[in-house]
């Protein structure tokens, strides 16, 4: 029988993948680490940091393992000191222009945010006032590759900060150029609302023309932000929300397509959405309503938080018990075809069963209908 | 939906009509996207509006708002002239093939042209692309069912997929999608007039006596009022009390002038949300509910896919899930069986008594959500409808006939209004309308309107105009753009200062009962 099973060896391991898949695939998919800074799950292979690259026996060169495809009887090996080597080149040449004070500082684990800087470093150069500090990619690649110290000097590239859309801010001084938010919003959301931009002799990541996002075409989904690896792009509502301590997969409110949404909580306090990714629905894609749209209605001043009972047309806070003893009381005195129950399309399927049980059993009726045809 | 999600990305082909996708399900159109970029599919938009959608299309299919059913019937008359329909399939799996191909005998493209406004080459185009790239999916939502003769449309599309066999594969299929969260599953658990959960008739004997049974309880056997029937029997002040859950119906239903009327005509009107809606302002009684994350239950998706909504933090305030607050109702009117302690035990009673359910629980959901039918604990659920046979036996062709709008343009009132949903806001509101950056990007209802129509009327982009119909006016920015075609000005549904359900038809849909919000005639003026 012909399978597409095929059998590789990566780092002395015998590893399985199947046909199609690339090296660096099936690496990720046996629990192998090769450090990617362009790469992520849901875009095409770019080939672009120079991270990835592995010694594959009998190729030549170091080729990536992004764009290879893994063959049977590979022989990989992916972090020999000479990889190691050339990674940390074109590391140090990417942190010329990113501020790394904090990445090659001892300390960096023990000092929290407000902590005075023993090296003096400026606030825009330390990794504890980034918000994706913890989980930036580049973080854990230099800490994988093990950068010690950096020849070159920093420049500030004196990049402008985009504070001024809704829900995102864009620090071009932290981008490092991976594209992968160019390529999201292209490839993936078909908005194109950001691109590689010349300007002079330097490629920076923004809109036509500068023009705010709300004017390029910009959907607000936000999964630039969630795939670029460093902190340029940031939610503003989260910034410093801290780290989150649970998480709750649920189904966004929002729409017909229920896309799986993953609430971040600290304590009983929701800090963020994300997509989530494990998911037949939405498989890491939300849209602006699911990913933005939700802690501030939940939150919001306006709930309702008690029952009303209108008395003499105003309405007065009244305690559960008044107000469905009422309501038991009067709904009692109509006849069944004086009554009607409208159910929700809103609502979850268990208040709907029971809503339209309500109806059918106690209030004896069949005048139940929601707003499905509107 | 008859396929699922996903699988429209590996479509070779996707009409998409009467659906602004990427505003009114942004997810899905993702997938649009990946047919068109992974499998090289093609994509045909068929919509009177220049939607986002339209740049990404191979062919853009622009009718007169109103006019689906003859474009459709036109382009299954090019499919059957031009011998590109499926005939195995047909013979196999379909009945009524032949009254249905006498009709199309009568049918002159230049004529449905005339009524369409779409030219003969591109219809023919449109027609043969569906027809020769296979599979090939359509996906529709309002834009197909908000018409007084949304039945007919729906009937005309089914009839395309048929003729071509593009039903029961993947990346094929007719896929009406969903537009609330949960419409899917207030439908499914008979959150509707004649249906106990499942579809199952309350008319039907068995069916009744099943549910008699189950709750122990006489049923009534006659079928209820819908919505808009509702409506006007509290006009009537034949229905004298509403209790109503989590709707906004003041604003999304047509004519709301009649709807806030009748509220005002009950007796009492209990009303369950988790804001003071419109609708809430007119109660007696206002009963706090809790929002989707702080309750736990689950919502069915377009593609059938039940998912489970988890609660994420307490309820704020003294708010209370909907089903513990009717359940509390119940009981103390000495309802039976409204003891559930968990949401889980409600489930487990759908699943008893509802057979598309029965094999769902919370215990299963716990992983990955579950696409009814699933009448069994074993069974993984069914991704494709109508793989083998058609849930009716033989898929029935049903020969369809143009009707006008109820509502045509005149002197009087000589544009056409549609209506639609925003990617920025949801339905009435009344979460997103709390969002401030959602309303920083769309802040306020407008009007689109064409620029030649706009010019006539001596409008400019921005200026305030007035919309007025039959049943009322309202005011609004006018957005003066090409988006709109010649003769149709375009709303949303939003925004409660400018309601455009004060202007649409509540003429219904014989069949489905939908009331006509695609199109009405009104005139628009500038506001002085
Ligand atoms: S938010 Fe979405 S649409 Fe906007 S730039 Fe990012 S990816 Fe593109
Ligand atoms: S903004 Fe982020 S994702 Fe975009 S190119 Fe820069 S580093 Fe990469
Ligand atoms: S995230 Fe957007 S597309 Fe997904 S369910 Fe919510 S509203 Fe719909």
């Amino acid at each position: 029988m012909a399978t597409d099973k095929i059998n590789l060896t990566i780092d002395d391991t015998q590893v399985a993948g199947k046909v199609g898949m690339t090296v660096l695939e099936v690496a990720r998919e046996n629990g192998i680490y090769i450090p990617t800074l362009c790469y992520h799950r849901q875009l095409t292979p770019y080939g672009g940091c120079r991270m990835c690259i592995v010694e594959i026996e009998k190729m030549r060169g170091l080729p990536p393992s992004c764009t290879t495809p893994a063959t049977e009887g590979m022989v990989v090996k992916t972090n020999t000191p000479q990889l190691q080597d050339f990674r940390r080149g074109v590391l140090e040449f990417i942190l010329t222009e990113h501020p790394h004070v904090c990445l090659i500082c001892d300390r960096r684990q023990r000092c929290k945010p407000f902590d005075i800087c023993l090296r003096s470093a400026s606030v825009t150069e330390r990794c504890v006032l980034c918000p994706e500090n913890g989980h930036c990619e580049l973080q854990e690649v230099s800490d994988y590759v093990g950068i010690k110290e950096i020849k070159l000097p920093y420049t500030y590239k004196r990049e402008e900060v985009y504070r001024n859309d809704p829900f995102f801010d864009r620090d071009y001084n932290l981008c490092i150029l991976c594209g992968r938010c160019v390529r999201m919003c292209q490839e993936v959301r078909g908005a194109a609302a950001i691109a590689f931009i010349q300007r002079g002799s330097r490629t920076v990541v923004g809109t036509a023309f500068g023009h705010p996002l709300q004017e390029s075409g910009c959907q607000f989904c936000g999964a630039c932000v969630d795939a670029c690896p460093v902190g340029a792009l940031a939610e503003r509502a989260r910034k410093w929300a801290g780290e989150p301590d649970r998480e709750v997969v649920t189904t966004c409110p929002y729409c017909g397509v229920g896309c799986q949404l993953k609430v971040e909580l600290k304590g009983d306090r929701i800090i963020e959405v994300l997509p989530h990714e494990e998911n037949e629905t939405n498989r890491g894609q939300v849209c602006v309503k699911g990913r933005f749209g939700i802690q501030e209605f939940v939150y919001h001043q306006d709930r309702l938080k008690t029952p009303l009972i209108r008395r003499d047309g105003q309405f007065v806070e009244a305690s559960w018990d008044e107000a469905l003893d009422l309501i038991a009381s009067r709904l009692g005195n109509y006849s069944k075809d004086e009554v009607a129950v409208i159910a929700s399309a809103k609502c979850t399927n268990e208040d709907n069963y029971v809503a339209q049980k309500f109806g059918r059993a106690v209030l004896g009726t069949n005048n139940i209908d929601h707003c499905a045809r509107l | 939906m008859t396929n699922s999600i996903h699988d429209i990305g590996e479509s070779a082909c996707i009409l998409a009509i009467g659906t602004n996708t990427n505003e009114a399900h942004p997810v899905i159109s993702l997938e649009v996207l990946r047919s068109l970029r992974q499998k090289g599919g093609k994509l045909i938009v068929v919509n009177p509006r220049e939607i986002g959608l339209v740049r990404h299309a191979t062919l853009w299919v622009r009718p007169r708002p109103g006019t689906d059913v003859p474009l459709l019937l036109g382009m299954a008359k090019v499919i059957v002239d031009d011998g590109l329909l499926d005939k195995t399939f047909i013979s196999e799996r379909c009945e009524n093939f032949e009254e249905f191909e006498t009709t199309l005998k009568d049918i002159d493209l230049p004529t449905v042209s005339e009524i369409t406004g779409v030219p003969v080459d591109r219809m023919i185009e449109a027609a043969r692309m569906y027809a020769t790239s296979k599979p090939a999916a359509i996906l529709y939502t309002m834009g197909i069912t908000q018409h007084s003769h949304g039945t007919d449309n729906v009937m005309a599309i089914a009839n395309l997929a048929m003729l071509t066999g593009n039903i029961g594969k993947p990346g094929s299929g007719v896929n009406p999608l969903r537009g609330q969260n949960n419409v899917q599953g207030a439908c499914d658990m008979g959150g509707l007039p004649d249906v106990f959960s499942g579809y199952q008739q309350v008319g039907n004997e068995a069916a009744r006596q099943k549910m008699e049974a189950a709750w122990g309880i006489q049923l009534n056997p006659v079928r209820g009022l819908t919505l808009t029937e509702i409506f006007d029997a509290a006009h009537r002040k034949d229905i004298k009390a509403i209790y109503l859950i989590g709707e906004n119906p003041v604003l999304t239903d047509p004519d709301s002038n009649h709807v806030q009327q009748a509220l005002e005509h009950l007796d009492f009107l209990v009303v369950q949300d988790i804001f003071l809606t419109e609708t809430a302002k007119l109660a007696d009684v206002v009963l706090p509910s809790t929002s989707s994350v702080e309750r736990d239950g689950t919502f069915t998706n377009t593609e059938r896919r039940v998912q489970r909504v988890r609660k994420a933090i307490e309820p704020i305030g003294d708010s209370r899930p909907d089903w513990l607050i009717t359940c509390q109702i119940a009981q103390r009117m000495g309802g039976k069986g409204f003891d559930f302690s968990h949401p889980s035990e409600i489930m487990d009673e759908i699943a008893r008594v509802t057979p598309s359910y029965g094999g769902i629980s919370f215990a299963r959901l716990e992983k990955i959500g579950l696409q009814w039918p699933c009448p069994t604990p074993e069974h993984p659920g069914t991704a494709i409808l109508h793989t083998q046979v058609f849930t009716r036996g033989k898929g029935k062709f049903t020969p369809v006939l143009y009707r006008p709008p109820a509502e045509v343009p005149d002197k009087e009132y000589p544009l056409v209004l549609t209506t639609g949903r925003r990617l920025f806001q949801y339905h009435s509101g009344t979460m997103s309308r709390k969002v401030k950056g959602l309303n920083l990007i769309v802040k306020e209802g407008t009007v689109e309107i064409n620029p030649v129509d706009a010019a006539a009327l001596g409008i400019v982009h921005g200026d305030n105009v007035r919309v007025t119909s039959r049943r009322g006016e309202v005011t609004a920015k006018a957005s003066v753009t090409e988006v709109s075609q010649r003769g149709v000005v375009f709303m949303d549904i939003h925004f409660a200062e400018s309601a455009a359900n004060v202007l649409t038809n509540a003429a219904l849909d014989p069949v489905a009962k939908i009331p006509e919000f695609k199109v009405c005639a009104v005139k628009v003026e500038k506001n002085h």
